[in-house]
């Protein structure tokens, strides 16, 4: 990379000015084709290679900006600590989403999807007396097994990841209502019967940063995905089919028996994100997180993940929530209205999707 | 001399389309061998059968004397038999090593490649730029560059290094210049003896008759769904190649 800006920065100085001198410069394309790189060309380029740096850049300017608007206040051990706790699930759930979106799909049903396990969890553990742990397994083997249905109706059907996950998320929250019988379970119930479910929601105090263990959880599960997407082969797979999947077939990886392994996979995750929340909300109600869904694809988006596929980093997704949390904070705080918080982050993803797309030409 | 690849009267109906009729072909050790046709001649159906892309309905491949049969190009490729596909099959987003070791990955050694399946990065990239020195492709500096920063005939060059580095027997290589310029082109035409000195034979299908003209050894002119004549480019002018093609010109007698 450092390489080709170099010789880019060279040929740039040995661009003839004017027409003078055109006739004695080497003509041949290649050398046109480099005349043409402006300062914009080579931010283009650098963001191309850097996917990372565009949801860096509007964290730390967002952060600024509400710094500014909200005054001291957003500043806040209390409020910048309250910020990672408020994005701790969209944060998991769009981790998820990520390994999805990397595909060139798409999951309108993991929230539904974290619902459903959570509600096994609850229901097994509260109400039906079970022990908590084979409960949370139950949901956890939910989680994977709801993940690959979907999967297999992408790669069996050949259906469009976005009508299959339309049909699942609504069968999946159904079978939420069939369950509960649109009945909450009490954080009281299960603060009483299964307080592990709980345990993700316990907060530890560093310094006047208030953290509850989910939140870690979510930071680990960033990590340990990014290790799977860049140092295994599985996690270049994942990249290689969102990129070109009859280039990944032809080059010898299975993709729909990779398809059903990623949609598992990103079942798992939310699996875990089904019972953190129920340590953040204390209860588990049928109802909740019903914007689960579009809140983890607009933190991936923003994030940087391209929805072609292919492109983009888990971190990205991170950084795609925190950014969801920093608007939501920052305009409460200065006192917006809730409106306004809609509008912003409105604004924000379709601005995320056309830088996307205009680094994105950098290629052809 | 016996051949490396053979197909005998391979036939592929689609429909009441004929596009192969007890086509034959032939394949030397060492040797680059052109296959022309016109359009619709059934010389990209013949060539799928080859790579696994295409199950023939009825005929046999032999490999090296045996007799070899396969449904994917996975299984092919498997045998010995690598394809450098027009559109190259490459993933433009992953690096050069990442690309020629999709689907073969090296895993780091012990506990963190058996267990937590690690990949040895290290490994995979030294191999890689063996392969491309190997080759004479010594211009692409950083291995870990992503293949779409490289050019069209670097694009190809890293193809053909993935399909020669995996215990080769047969390199087919479809239109490998239709997409490049004249200083490219001249690039994979070198790319293609480099090959061939490395003893792996080459089976080329291109459009570009001077290409073809130069560097294949025996010419396969395919019309009708059958194998028409072979033909040595020393002996024929292109003229000639176009006529057999078309049906101009009765096709000489082998």
């Amino acid at each position: 990379m450092n390489k080709i800006s170099d010789d880019i920065s060279k040929d740039l100085k040995d661009q003839p000015k004017f027409t003078t001198d055109i006739g004695e410069k080497d003509q041949d394309h290649h050398s046109f084709d480099l005349g043409e790189q402006t300062t914009l060309k080579k931010i283009q380029h650098f963001l191309h290679g850097n996917p990372t740096i565009v949801p860096v850049i509007i964290l730390i300017l967002s952060v600024i900006a509400f710094g500014f608007i909200a005054g001291g206040k957003f500043f806040s051990a209390f409020n910048l600590s309250l910020i990672v706790q408020q994005v701790t699930i969209v944060g998991i759930l769009a981790a998820a989403q990520t390994l999805i979106i990397l595909t060139a799909g798409i999951d309108l049903s993991v929230a539904a999807m974290m619902v459903l396990a959570s509600v096994f969890m609850g229901k097994l553990s509260v109400e039906m007396g079970i022990p908590t742990l084979p409960a949370i397994l139950v949901g956890m083997i939910s989680g994977v097994a709801t993940g690959a249905f979907n999967g297999l109706l992408v790669t069996r059907l050949r259906l469009p990841p976005f009508i299959v996950t339309l049909g699942t998320w609504n069968i999946f929250f159904a079978l939420v209502i069939f369950f509960t019988g649109s009945q909450s379970i009490r954080s009281s119930d299960i603060e009483v019967n299964a307080p592990l479910l709980h345990f993700w929601g316990e907060r530890i105090n560093l310094g006047g940063f208030v953290f509850t263990y989910g939140a870690f959880l979510m930071i680990g599960i960033f990590i340990f995905l990014w290790f799977l997407l860049n140092r295994t082969a599985w996690g270049r797979h994942v990249y290689a089919i969102g990129d070109d999947k009859e280039a990944a077939e032809l080059s010898g990886i299975r993709t729909d028996r990779m398809l059903v392994s990623i949609y598992a996979v990103a079942g798992f995750v939310v699996a875990i994100g089904a019972w953190v929340s129920i340590g953040r909300v204390g209860s588990v109600s049928p109802t909740s997180f019903y914007e689960g869904n579009l809140d983890s694809i607009t933190a991936v988006v923003i994030g940087g993940t391209s929805l072609f596929g292919g492109r983009g980093t888990i971190i990205g997704s991170l950084f795609g929530a925190l950014i969801v949390g920093v608007f939501s904070s920052g305009l409460s705080i200065a006192g917006l209205d809730v409106l306004w918080q809609r509008f912003a982050l409105g604004c924000l993803i379709i601005v995320a999707v056309g830088i996307d797309q205009w680094i994105r030409k950098v290629s052809n | 001399m016996d051949p490396v690849l053979v197909a005998k009267k391979l036939s592929k109906k689609y429909g009441k389309v004929v596009a192969l009729d007890n086509a034959d072909l032939e394949l030397y050790p060492g040797e680059v061998l052109g296959v022309i046709g016109d359009n619709g001649a059934g010389k990209s159906t013949l060539i799928k059968a080859l790579c696994g892309a295409v199950i023939p309905d009825s005929g046999e491949i032999q490999l090296d004397g045996n007799k070899v049969s396969f449904t994917s190009p996975i299984e092919a490729r498997k045998l010995g038999i690598e394809t450098v596909y027009q559109n190259l099959a490459l993933s433009p987003a992953l690096s050069i090593t990442d690309n020629m070791f999709l689907g073969r990955e090296i895993r780091q050694k012990g506990f963190m490649g058996k267990f937590l399946k690690f990949l040895d990065q290290k490994a995979m990239a030294e191999e890689a730029r063996k392969r491309l020195s190997d080759l004479g492709l010594l211009t692409i500096q950083n291995i870990n560059q992503l293949v779409e920063t490289l050019s069209g005939g670097q694009r190809q060059g890293v193809a053909v290094a993935r399909a020669t580095s995996f215990g080769t027997k047969v390199v087919i290589m479809d239109e490998p210049t239709a997409a490049l310029g004249v200083k490219e082109s001249r690039r994979v035409l070198e790319l293609i003896g480099e090959v061939r000195a490395r003893g792996i034979p080459i089976i080329l299908i291109s459009h570009n008759m001077p290409h073809v003209f130069e560097v294949a050894d025996r010419i396969h002119v395919h019309r009708l769904g059958t194998r028409l004549c072979v033909i040595d480019p020393k002996k024929y002018e292109m003229s000639d190649a176009v006529a057999f093609m078309t049906g101009a010109k009765e096709p000489p007698l082998n």
